[in-house]
């Protein structure tokens, strides 16, 4: 029996910014992660009828945000390779320099450190799951998007005060929820 | 004077979490240093509060704006009414 049910319209409320997180971290730049979500998104309503009920919706929807990342990868790195070939190695005196040029990539070379991110990221993520919808939405136009305290209460028809107790309930939920899951670990 | 500098825990707490987003005044930033002193409250809080500071940038987490969130999502709700 599935345990897991499938709702396709909350998903952008449930997870548009939890996939976005991971995107970005993955394709470094913020236009190309929003379209590969909205692919995923799509993708997802296509094959609802495959989804089983075993894994979480949301674990279901990474699976095939994955398969989109290396789509994308898999697109511009044939792009970028018949480039390579018909502009800079073109002559039997270069061939292998390409290679050297690789393993000086930093990209690579941060890859663990990105990695480390993206899990610290998705640990905050899953805390944020916790709190109401109104705490989670003043925390992360506050502390991630880095927006004014008047700029928030005019957007969301609240008083600095207001702003304020929120921010505080949120960020003590964030702090006893990371400590057990983050911290200890 | 002492009377001053005296605030309640809860200021302390509303003191910290402004500093976190620097928008505490030089003022409220020496209240809360000073009940820091003698508070173990404050000081567990303090220190939680920036704990989690620090995680956060150090995490570089990225979130979509409100309007890219809406975008998105009405047009997932056009696919989702053609699909039926």
């Amino acid at each position: 029996m599935s345990n897991h049910h499938i709702n396709p319209s909350r998903w952008i409320e449930l997870y548009s910014d939890y996939l976005f997180n991971y995107t970005i971290s993955r394709v470094n730049d913020r236009e190309i992660a929003k379209d590969i979500i909205q692919d995923t998104f799509f993708a997802g309503l296509k094959s609802m009828k495959n989804f089983k009920g075993e894994a979480s919706e949301r674990t279901w929807l990474i699976s095939i945000l994955k398969r989109k990342i290396i789509d994308y990868y898999r697109k511009i790195n044939s792009r970028k390779g018949q480039a390579e070939v018909r502009m800079t190695y073109n002559t039997d005196e270069n061939e292998g320099d390409w290679l050297e040029e690789r393993v000086e990539d930093e990209g690579y070379l941060n890859a663990q450190e990105t990695l480390e991110n993206t899990e610290l990221g998705n640990a905050i993520y899953d805390c944020m799951d916790k709190l109401s919808e109104r705490q989670a939405t003043v925390f992360k136009m506050k502390t991630i998007l880095n927006y004014e305290t008047e700029a928030i209460c005019n957007e969301l028809n609240i008083t600095a005060s207001n702003l304020w107790v929120i921010i505080h309930r949120a960020r003590t939920a964030l702090a006893e929820c990371m400590e057990k899951h983050w911290f200890k670990s | 004077m002492l009377k001053l500098f005296l605030i309640s825990k809860e200021e302390a707490f509303h003191i910290c979490d402004k500093s976190q987003y620097q928008e505490s005044t030089l003022g409220e930033k020496f209240k809360l240093r000073f009940r820091y002193l003698w508070c173990s409250t404050t000081r567990v809080y303090v220190n939680r509060n920036c704990k989690l500071t620090k995680t956060l940038k150090s995490s570089n987490l990225e979130c979509l704006e409100h309007n890219e969130r809406k975008l998105m999502e009405d047009r997932l709700n056009e696919q989702l009414k053609n699909q039926m």
